[in-house]
């Protein structure tokens, strides 16, 4: 997808049991969504480590998204809400930082909601594509 | 004219915010309708001709005055199709092709006195089109 | 160093159609400790299996990357082939290009670029993975079965007869469920208690089968082969080992006002009670909510007529503990409420009635013995209209009504016209449809019987209005093969309620962290290879609670879940997850934080001696997993805070090396 002539790199972290299972109904379904999303698969949302979130934004994503099973449905009964938490704290040091919040989210989808993972993925596409590069978090040692 | 259907169709279906295609064809419209003995074309068949691009018919018949508005198959609707609001939409457009008759809204109370025989449906719809 | 072998599916077409397969080979084979790439038309078939054989052997691989579908789909297939080659089967990754990539992208140029950095990235992490060895954990060898209708019933007497004991919790007093509240089933018109009640009869003689009734479950902990259950076994204020199910109490008890909920409160039972003639166990209840002795301490009537002395008003909530195996849920539906639906003046007249509220009337042990006789009345109806359809495919009302089709209405209601015609040949029967959907064996058939032989008005359309006038029901409907409206005066309205899943699933699914679509049915782990499994393993899912069911379908469901139980209850041990959090404890500065975030209590803290660099001892506390016990979530590895802990197969520095693929 393209928003002023800009194609973001979005990585997604989705929990296996939800999140990475809804992608692949998405997938059965073949309900399209930007290639500019790549998926990581992660046991659990709460694997998410905030390092790994940072270590994206460092070479170059322009945005993340963590994907896990909505609230009460975890597969390890309270993952994502130890997500949930986490990632408050984290989106509003980075907005600090200067990483619009726009390009940070967490998003809740179950196994059966593919048609929900695609809008979600476009939606979040199009939000980062429109803001457009980002540039805060470079480490300029890897550009050398 | 198969331009024509579709541009009215098209009107109809934006000014009404209507999908005919969420209809499940229960009948249940008709089935609550009040003045279904009335009307020419019941709240299925609207729902059905306007999804069919048939709508010359609505336009011209007399049906489209019939109608209560009463929003009865509205609420009923199982698929939340909303009927009275294609009929409305339909009404609209035959005021519309005639062109030239387009009331203000200071012209209502004074209709709605000196013209008794002013179809209730035509203030009904005054309204609506000018309340909003 | 990594040797890595790089194999990519074409899938038939399905990959191939939008990812350029051979520039994906070689795109990856220039790729850090890739040796050898290739691609295959099937890779899952045995020839593909044995490519990756051949390679493995021939290029002294030590790590694969498998481009193909989901890792959900074939990971397992995979990891047996390179286990069936000598080497650890975790050093396996699958790069998933067709669920994420060629399926969801349509051209060829965008999808072939995904397709490799998706490869990278998997190649990237297998160069960090080690052979993993999964541990073993024992299997409790006895079942629970949640619910105690037809399903549960049959998944019961199914596992028993394999010889493992099995335990069903039931919250009502008796089993049965909603098949003993019916007359006749559809299609053969067995009578439902002619062959139900044998069944709960066999469950109650069988010394493998335990019933718990008047119970709930409570907490669910462990995992698949150890659960462990806390079953809450409510206070029925009635001995049930020593009561005899005599019925006398029931019959003296002063307190008569109270409505009967197995005849839909169509009639009225005492505070003690039995629910029905042949209740499994056959005990009797006080309820509590209308007991005078309970709720004032003046009475005891039924203590004075006992002649086996088994009432005890101090009797309380019981929590017995037990492990299980495997655990079947068959938690079953209700008929939605239908008192929202105006049009339809369920709430204003005693005329207009559910369908289940129909099978109690036409029911011999119901409130008419079976006469089908109005309820406002008691007089017998000439003219019945069958409404189908209510609350069912309301896509609109969802406050009201529910989106899906519940399946089962157009063939009991099929049943109710033709046992009505059969009956009482002088009543008009209308019966108002949307569509019939009648597919099954001797399905349709049945309906065409109700039409030709029997008489009765098939009308394509809806009910738009019920009103209640003097005695009569005017129901206004549309005939929309005629064009016409239709206006018929009717004496009874009966209505094919939609059903939903009972309100007891949503709590258990969280108890069992077991998932749930939007309607809150459970959901299998696969809608079509895995239907009665949930994705949580070790959780069998049986009859209705998965989706609308009728009988036939809930019997062979239930036994198939039984089958699957019995599968897993065979083994002595189940192989684990080696994916498990690890501790390094020389990093661990033994803060708890990870023991407090652990939400299997896996992780305890020890104190250990170490060896210092100059030679002297030293003892620290550190973390420690129990590796049986965890389930491999990684909520620990973000909450240390000094790096000690880390995730087997999804360790930091692999999850690292993923996100610098992608992002390069």
């Amino acid at each position: 997808m393209q928003v002023n002539g800009y194609k973001p790199l979005i990585v997604a972290f989705c929990c296996n049991w939800c999140s990475y299972a809804g992608a692949d109904l998405a997938g059965n379904n073949r309900l399209n969504y930007p290639a500019d999303v790549k998926i990581i698969r992660v046991p659990c949302s709460c694997r998410v480590n905030p390092m790994f979130i940072l270590r994206a934004f460092q070479r170059g994503a322009d945005g993340v998204i963590i994907c896990g099973c909505h609230p009460g449905d975890c597969h390890y009964t309270s993952g994502n809400y130890y997500t949930r938490r986490r990632m408050a704290l984290l989106f509003s040091m980075l907005d600090y930082l200067g990483i619009e919040k726009e390009r940070t989210r967490v998003e809740w989808v179950s196994a059966a909601e593919g048609a929900k993972f695609a809008a979600t993925m476009n939606d979040f596409v199009e939000t980062v594509a429109a803001l457009g590069e980002n540039k805060r978090l470079e480490d300029l040692r890897c550009k050398k | 004219m198969q331009n024509k259907t579709e541009r009215q169709k098209e009107q109809i279906l934006r000014m009404s915010g209507v999908n005919p295609l969420k209809c499940m064809r229960c009948g249940k419209c008709s089935g609550t309708c009040p003045s279904y003995d009335e009307m020419e074309y019941h709240p299925h068949q609207f729902v059905y001709m306007v999804e069919t691009g048939d709508i010359e018919p609505l336009l011209k018949s007399e049906s489209i005055y019939k109608c209560l508005s009463c929003f009865a198959c509205v609420d009923r609707c199982p698929r939340g199709v909303e009927p009275a609001k294609l009929v409305e939409a339909v009404r609209i457009l035959a005021i519309r092709e005639k062109g030239g008759n387009h009331m203000t809204a200071n012209d209502i109370p004074a209709l709605s006195d000196a013209d008794a025989d002013l179809p209730q449906q035509a203030l009904v719809s005054a309204m609506r089109k000018y309340s909003k | 160093m990594q040797r890595i072998g790089v194999f990519v599916c074409h899938c038939g077409t399905n990959i191939a159609g939008t990812v350029d397969v051979k520039a994906v080979a070689e795109a990856l084979k220039t790729e850090p400790g890739v040796v050898f790439s290739t691609d295959y038309q099937y890779m899952c078939s045995q020839a593909g299996q044995d490519i990756i054989k051949n390679a493995i052997a021939e290029h002294k691989l030590t790590g694969i990357v498998v481009c193909s579908c989901s890792p959900r789909m074939h990971e397992t297939t995979f990891r047996k082939t390179a286990a069936a080659a000598g080497l650890n089967p975790y050093m396996v990754e699958i790069a998933n290009i067709r669920e994420q990539c060629s399926w969801v992208h349509k051209e060829m140029e965008v999808g072939t670029e995904k397709a490799i950095i998706l490869g990278k990235a998997a190649v990237a992490k297998v160069n960090l993975n080690t052979p993993l060895i999964p541990g073993e954990s024992p299997v409790t060898k006895r079942a629970l079965v949640i619910g105690g209708g037809i399903a549960g019933i049959q998944t019961a007497l199914d596992i028993a007869d394999a010889g493992f004991p099995v335990d069903i919790v039931e919250t009502k007093p008796t089993i049965g469920g909603k098949m003993a509240q019916l007359d006749k089933t559809f299609p053969t018109l067995d009578c439902a208690a002619c062959i139900l009640t044998p069944k709960m009869v066999d469950v109650a003689q069988n010394e493998k089968i335990r019933i718990f009734s008047y119970s709930e479950v409570t907490e669910v902990k462990g995992f698949v082969g150890s659960f462990d259950v806390t079953i809450k076994r409510r206070a029925r204020y009635v001995k049930e080992d020593v009561c005899t199910g005599c019925g006398l109490c029931t019959e003296k008890c002063p307190q008569k006002k109270v409505p009967n909920e197995f005849n839909l409160g169509m009639d009225n039972r005492r505070a003690i009670y039995i629910p029905f003639a042949q209740a499994v166990p056959k005990v009797a209840t006080i309820d509590p909510n209308y007991c005078t002795m309970l709720k004032t301490g003046k009475c005891g009537v039924c203590s004075k007529v006992c002649t086996v002395g088994a009432i005890d008003y101090k009797a309380q909530d019981e929590y017995v503990q037990e492990k299980y195996g495997a655990i079947v849920v068959a938690t079953g539906f209700n008929p939605i409420s239908m008192e929202k639906f105006d049009e339809y003046a369920y709430a204003q007249s005693k005329d207009v009635i559910t369908s289940l509220e129909f099978e109690r009337l036409t029911n011999a042990a119901g409130p008419t013995q079976g006469k089908l006789l109005r309820p406002s009345d008691g007089e017998h109806p000439h003219t019945i209209v069958f409404v189908q359809c209510v609350g069912s495919r309301c896509e609109s009302c969802a406050e009201k009504g529910k989106e899906y089709c519940s399946k089962i209405c157009c063939m009991y209601t099929a049943k109710h016209a033709m046992l009505t015609r059969d009956k009482y040949p002088d009543t008009d029967v209308y019966v108002f449809y949307i569509d019939v959907r009648t597919p099954g064996k001797n399905f349709d058939e049945f309906y065409r019987r109700a039409v030709e032989e029997y008489g009765v008005h098939y009308i394509k359309g809806m009910v738009g209005k019920v009103s209640p006038e003097g005695k009569k029901l005017k129901v206004q409907a549309s005939d929309l093969i005629a064009g016409k409206q239709l206006h018929i005066d009717a004496d009874l309205v009966v209505l094919a309620a939609a059903i939903e899943p009972d309100k007891s699933a949503r709590p258990l699914a969280t108890m069992l962290t077991a998932s749930m679509d939007t309607n809150d049915f459970f959901t299998e782990a696969h809608p079509k290879l895995r239907p009665v499994e949930s994705p949580t393993a070790g959780v069998f899912l049986s009859g209705a609670c998965q989706g609308p069911k009728d009988i036939p379908e809930t019997v062979s469901q239930a036994g198939a879940a039984a089958s699957k139980v019995i599968g897993l209850l065979c083994k002595d041990k189940l192989t684990g997850n080696p994916c498990v959090a690890h501790s390094n404890e020389w990093m661990c500065n033994g803060c708890s934080t990870c023991e407090k975030v652990c939400p299997y209590g896996a992780i305890t803290y020890i104190d250990k001696e170490f060896r210092m660099p100059d030679r002297t001892t030293k003892v620290r506390r550190v973390a420690s997993v129990n590796e049986a016990v965890c389930q491999g979530c990684g909520a620990c590895t973000v909450a240390c805070m000094s790096g000690a802990m880390d995730l087997k197969g999804f360790l930091n520095k692999q999850i690292m090396a993923e996100v610098d693929a992608i992002c390069k």
